[in-house]
This record gives C-alpha cells, sequence and structure tokens, in this order.
C-alpha cells in the first residue's frame, strides 16, 4: 500500500463524493453499482469506471465485506514486540511470514512492531504468538480488545 | 460463536479478497461457486445481519488522503472509569478505533484510541482533545507514531 498522499487535483469532488458515500455501505441488490451511482448521479458503469481508477492510482486500499474474525468462531489480537533496531527487518519478514498476521506496523517505541492476528481460532492465537516467540527469541505481548467503543470509520476524503 | 456452514466459508473465501468490480457482482461470484445470485445476496445478507460481515463498503487509503499522519494513542486510566470514559473518547469524531486492552508487565496503558490527521501537529492537537475529556482519570499517556507499514493484508483465513 502506497503512503504517498496523491495531489489535490488528483481527486474531484466526484471522486471524493463516491469516497466519502461508499464507506458508508455498499448495497446487497442484483444491480449495485446501478443504486450506489443513482445517488450520486452516476450510472453504474461509470461507478465502476471511477473505482477502477481510484484503485490504481492507490485512493483505496479495498472493496467489498469486512469479515469479523470473532463472529466467525476466529479472533483477533493486537500483538507488539521490542525487535533490536540491527535486527528488525529479519524479525519483521519472520512475523508477516504468517498468514495469520492480518498488518503489522513499526511505531516510534521500546515496543517498536505492532501487528495484529486474525486466526480461525482463539485457540490459534496463542499458538502463532507462540511460534513467532520461538522463531525471533522475542517475547511476543498480547493485547485482546477487552471492550470496543464506537468506531467511526470515515475518513472525510 | 456463529456456525458456518461449507457455502458459507466458500462465500467469504470468494469475497474476502474484494468484490469484482462488474455490473452484477454477486451474480459474478454466483456463477464462480455455482449458486444462484439470490442465493449469494441471501447469504451475504444473513451474514450482515448476524454481525459476520460489519460493513460492504470501500477502505480509503488514509495515507493517500492526505491523513499521512497516524498515532496510537494509549492512556493508563483508573480502571473503575475506564469503561464509561472509554465510551467518550470512542464518540470523537476523530477517534477511528478505541479499544479497552489489558496492561502487561512492560505496559501501564489500558485505554487505546487511534487518532488521524495531516500532520502531527493536527494529532498532537487531538490528543490534547482527549487528555482534557479524561482529566484526571488519566494518570499517564503516550502516542505511538507508525513510522512504517510492514504488513497490510486484512482478513485472510485459511481453508477449512
Amino acid at each position: 500500500m502506497s503512503r504517498q498522499t496523491l495531489p489535490p487535483e488528483a481527486l474531484d469532488d466526484t471522486d471524493r463524493a463516491i469516497l466519502n458515500s461508499l464507506q458508508e455501505g455498499f448495497p446487497l441488490t442484483p444491480r449495485p453499482f446501478d443504486d450506489a451511482g443513482a445517488a450520486l448521479g452516476l450510472t453504474g458503469a461509470e461507478l465502476i469506471g471511477r473505482l477502477e481508477r481510484l484503485r490504481a492510482i492507490g485512493a483505496i486500499t479495498r472493496f467489498g465485506p469486512f469479515y469479523d474474525a470473532a463472529a466467525m468462531g476466529g479472533a483477533f489480537c493486537l500483538c507488539a514486540l521490542s525487535a533490536p533496531q540491527a535486527d528488525f527487518d529479519r524479525i519483521a519478514d519472520l512475523v508477516n511470514a504468517h498468514p495469520e498476521v492480518a498488518h503489522n506496523y513499526a511505531r516510534d517505541h521500546a515496543l517498536n512492531m505492532w501487528f495484529v492476528l486474525a486466526t480461525a481460532t482463539p485457540e490459534a492465537i496463542a499458538e502463532t504468538a507462540g511460534q513467532i516467540e520461538a522463531e525471533t527469541g522475542l517475547t511476543v505481548w498480547r493485547f485482546p480488545k477487552l471492550r470496543e467503543f464506537f468506531i467511526g470509520f470515515r475518513v472525510a476524503a | 460463536m456463529t456456525v458456518l456452514d461449507d457455502t458459507d466459508r466458500r462465500l467469504i473465501a470468494a469475497t474476502q479478497a474484494g468484490l469484482p468490480l462488474v455490473e452484477a457482482p454477486y451474480a459474478r461470484i454466483a456463477a464462480d461457486l455455482g449458486l444462484t445470485e439470490t442465493q449469494v445476496i441471501t447469504r451475504l445478507s444473513v451474514l450482515h445481519a448476524r454481525g459476520v460481515i460489519r460493513r460492504i463498503a470501500i477502505a480509503p487509503n488514509h495515507y493517500a488522503l492526505g491523513m499521512t499522519a497516524n498515532g496510537m494513542s494509549v492512556w493508563d486510566v483508573e480502571d473503575a472509569q475506564a469503561a464509561g470514559l472509554g465510551e467518550k473518547v470512542g464518540a470523537l469524531d476523530f477517534v477511528t478505533h478505541c479499544y479497552l486492552r489489558p496492561r502487561a508487565p512492560v505496559w501501564r496503558y489500558n485505554l487505546f484510541a487511534m487518532l488521524h490527521g495531516q500532520s502531527r501537529a493536527e494529532v498532537e492537537q487531538k490528543r490534547a482533545q482527549v487528555r482534557a475529556l479524561l482529566g484526571a482519570a488519566c494518570r499517564a499517556d503516550d502516542i505511538l507514531y507508525s513510522t512504517r507499514i510492514l504488513k497490510k493484508t486484512g482478513l485472510r483465513l485459511k481453508d477449512g
């Protein structure tokens, strides 16, 4: 995923309206692009064309259903470890090699690597964390969510 | 815990990377899975109603949209007040995620709130608003800025 900011002229008002509107939801209807486009003054084909372009320029990272691992009987867990700077990239490769690692960020703190495990079963969180500990020789601190407060997903485009 | 049947699992596997950008995406998925379009729409609707699907939507790239500063603000809040204050922090319109999490021997913070902005200065202003809201119930806080995305694939379930 690109961390480059797009120049302001890369998005016109219609692109911004699409980004704002489709963060809220997308219809479960036979012709969903026609239906979503109608609210934006676009035909379905025009909306598809815009979305293809927004994806190509990196303005959107994903489009589709967002699944909840816990509701599927699986689990999510935020984890952190302290990787020695000199060994950071090798440790990141070891961590990222696990398909259970959904995302991973370097952060400026003594705990400098923060990643999320998403697994098909709750038990697999501890198993995967244990494997990462065995491979890296580092303690994997686990921070499962105890409570989730209102989540606003929206980013104003 | 929600019981998913084999068809649900195939449907999840076929859609977790995204929907096809075609006029009738659910019909396309149905054809790939040997189902009807109505079956796909009905199953996805049921999964949505059950909370297995949190939403069907686009995820914008924060960075592309200029939100280049991303800080995980963390707060050591008195346990008895943490749930009530977490609700208030989560309700702030600039907080995108807010969770209560356990402390650890190397980690004193129990409330996590993600803050995004066009600059670190903007994120720090937001952090100051959270600090003001928490008041004396907060004993210490920190913020961890992301310096690099090492991986971002989203949820991928293994087969079975």
